[in-house]
């Protein structure tokens, strides 16, 4: 195992803030830099980075690598439908999923169920098969939301269900890439970037040339980076250079876990369970060739005729706005006001990815002279 | 008697043979003896009383179980409060059909947490609910304790002392919970503090509180709060024990408002932090340290905590529920 301890320490992060110092002010410019997964989100703020780089004139936006944030409201709504119309099945999901604010503002977790119906919070796709396995009278359905570093867990778990010829577990399907937001990013126009630290654990799965396009076609630098305050700074330090040398690229920081090809294995496993189509996201609407879906004969989710209810939505929430980097949490009107994470009016309150659970919890601005 | 029914609640005979059988079989003290409507006790000076409800799942967990941390949590409530415990109450709320061999283990527990403690049980009550109505054995106590400590005015450039690693009492419940896989075993923390009392004799020793459901973060914004300083924490110097890094690494979970049933934050002026700490060390744990020091209140923070990194973040008071049934 690697020590990971070093990356955190203030002395190596120190000197690495110096490095990034030196390279902004060559540039005498404010950057903005998109990271696009909430974990590296977390890592600037919790490590109390955030600010510090904001002095320095990095802005960090946070992109659209919340799984729970990026899904629409239909598919919430369908989950919905299906708990409260249907009897006899166990809906399933990781957590958060199930604390996302849903019919009238109530999290699916708290949902009456159809009688004989119920809903499970799960921590591995493993749990899903022995539910499945535990409750043969009842239908498993996993409401599946996850981008590229969850998807294989879920091509898993269908396969071995087909294997094992488990006929009563089927997906809602709401996984998602992560490279297609991005292209809709640049494509809009909407804001301003200089360069994106790219997802880690996503990374690990993809390697690094599905970001290709991105200095290729847009020109816009970009480092793939690990979660520990150092990695992130690496990657930003990364980014810097690119742009000063004009020389934009994906370069992997995060080097003890990705590998340019990605992980094959995976990546076959995906294309044998599902395949690309176009998908819903939160904020952005229809992203094209942006979602999985399984292949015939691995998840017969067909047998439920969903017709969700009116979609309810949260009056104000700008979410949508968030996860596209168009606004921070701060912009939004009900962000810390009336939207708290013990009563979150949208997903980036619920999920720990969030940016707004993330600002809310680390955001305050603090800096103490002498320290 | 293999299981609990309705009748050990109706205050007839199966009641007094629960309490003459099995209860007073581990807990047997001169007052319960009587079994009179209200134990008579006599004490001297100020007292301090408190009571707390016990509702853990699971009821056994590895390092404890309801019994010890019944006892510990009621006790280390008095401690934290400058009292030392005398006296406590127990009662329970038992669902019909608990295994009486499960309430036995519990009262074991009771009794060596007491007298490890060296506090006596003097009052108690027993109901019973149909099944389905509560969820196995519910416990309240409520404690009694002389008031011993002095008064003692906190100044900036005071000491943050913690007594021992933080946050073991929750990663051991969710482990023993099997919410997800862990390979090894994880210890609760739940312990009484008594060995804390003897530091109220001496005369920098200001402020006392155990951490629990809240974490440690809670703790610290609570003093904050109290007091209208802001306590400045040295992440680094926060002895998590390694399960409690690992877990919280991998589940997300900051460890900060992890809950512990056995630690303290305690407050003391530098001039008896060697005092102190070599106490701590001896006597407690020897994770024991200074995490952070008190300074005049910074706009409105009530604690912050300099990352590991270096960079600074404000602490809050826990929002949400981390753990549901935690104690």
């Amino acid at each position: 195992m690697i020590d990971i301890t070093p990356l955190r320490k203030e002395k190596g992060v120190r000197a690495l803030l110096t490095q990034i110092k030196e390279e902004v002010s060559t540039l005498d410019r404010k950057i903005n830099i998109m990271e696009v997964c909430g974990t590296h989100t977390m890592t600037a703020y919790r490590s109390g980075l955030g600010w510090a780089l904001r002095k320095m004139g990095i802005n960090l936006i946070s992109g659209p690598g919340c799984p729970v944030c990026v899904t629409p409201d239909s598919i919430i709504s369908s989950a919905v439908f299906l708990v409260k119309r249907y009897s006899g099945v166990i809906l399933a999901s990781f957590g958060d999923m199930l604390k996302v604010p849903a019919s009238d503002g109530v999290p699916l977790m708290k949902l009456v169920p159809a009688e004989n119906s119920e809903i499970r919070i799960i921590y591995s796709t493993e749990e899903v098969l022995k539910l499945a396995m535990e409750n043969p009278q009842k239908e498993v359905v996993f409401l599946a939301a996850g981008f590229e570093t969850t998807i294989p867990s879920i091509a898993w778990l269908l396969k071995r269900a087909k294997e094992k010829k488990i006929k009563n577990i089927s997906i809602l399907p709401a996984m998602k890439l992560v490279p297609p937001p991005l292209k809709a990013i640049l494509e809009s126009g909407e804001i301003k970037l200089d360069g994106f630290i790219y997802p880690g654990h996503v990374s690990v799965i993809i390697g690094s040339e599905p970001y290709r396009f991105i200095p290729e076609k847009y020109g816009i630098a970009g480092a793939i980076a690990g979660f520990e305050p150092a990695d992130l700074l690496f990657g930003i330090l990364s980014v810097l250079r690119q742009i000063k040398l004009g020389k934009p690229d994906v370069d992997i920081v995060y080097k003890r876990a990705v590998k340019p090809e990605g992980n094959p294995v995976a990546k076959d496993l995906m294309r044998e369970v599902f395949h690309v189509e176009d998908a819903e996201w939160r904020g952005f609407g229809v992203i094209p060739e942006s979602g999985l879906f399984p292949e015939k004969g691995f998840s017969a989710f067909e047998r439920f005729d969903l017709k969700p209810e009116a979609v309810w939505e949260s009056k104000g929430c700008r979410c949508g706005d968030v996860v596209k980097g168009v606004a921070q949490p701060e912009d939004c009107p009900l962000f810390k006001k009336v939207c708290t994470p013990d009563s979150p009016r949208g997903a980036c309150m619920v999920s720990i990815e969030g940016a707004c659970l993330i600002h809310f919890k680390y955001g305050e601005e603090v800096s103490f002279e002498g320290d | 008697m293999k299981a609990i029914d309705l009748s050990v609640g109706s205050g007839g005979k199966s009641m007094r043979e629960f309490i003459e059988r099995v209860v007073m079989k581990y807990i047997n003290t001169d007052e319960l003896r009587v079994l009179g409507d209200s134990a008579i006790l006599n004490i001297d000076g100020q007292i301090a009383f408190t009571t707390d409800s016990f509702v853990i799942n699971p009821i056994f967990f590895p390092g404890g179980d309801i019994g010890k941390l019944c006892v510990a949590g009621t006790v280390n409530d008095l401690v934290v409060a400058g009292a030392k415990p005398c006296f406590l109450s127990l009662s329970f709320i038992i669902e019909e059909g608990f295994p009486v061999e499960a309430i036995e283990r519990i009262l074991k527990s009771i009794r060596d947490t007491a007298i490890m403690a060296g506090v006596k049980i003097v009052t108690g009550d027993t109901k019973v609910v149909k099944k389905g109505e509560a969820d196995g054995i519910y416990i309240n106590t409520a404690g009694i304790g002389k008031v011993i400590k002095n008064i003692n005015e906190i100044k900036e450039g005071d000491l943050v002392v913690i007594t021992g690693s933080p946050g073991d009492h929750g990663v051991a419940i969710m482990v023993a919970r099997g919410e997800f896989e862990f390979e090894g075993e994880v210890l609760s923390d739940c312990a009484p503090l008594t060995n804390l009392l003897p530091l109220w004799e001496m005369k920098g020793v200001k402020w006392m509180r155990d951490i629990t459901r809240g974490g440690l973060a809670s703790v610290l914004c609570e003093f904050g709060m109290e007091n209208n300083f802001t306590v400045f924490i040295n992440e680094e110097k926060i002895p998590f024990s390694p399960p409690v890094r690992g877990v919280s690494e991998i589940l997300g979970i900051d460890p900060l408002y992890l809950p512990s049933e056995g630690k303290a934050v305690i407050v003391v002026s530098p001039d008896v932090k060697e005092e102190v700490i070599g106490y701590l060390k001896k006597n407690v744990d020897a994770s024991a340290d200074v995490i952070g020091e008190v300074r005049k209140k910074e706009k409105n923070f009530h604690a912050v905590l300099k990352t590991i990194s270096g960079g600074y973040r404000i602490l809050e008071l826990l929002t949400g529920e981390l753990l549901p049934r935690i104690c």
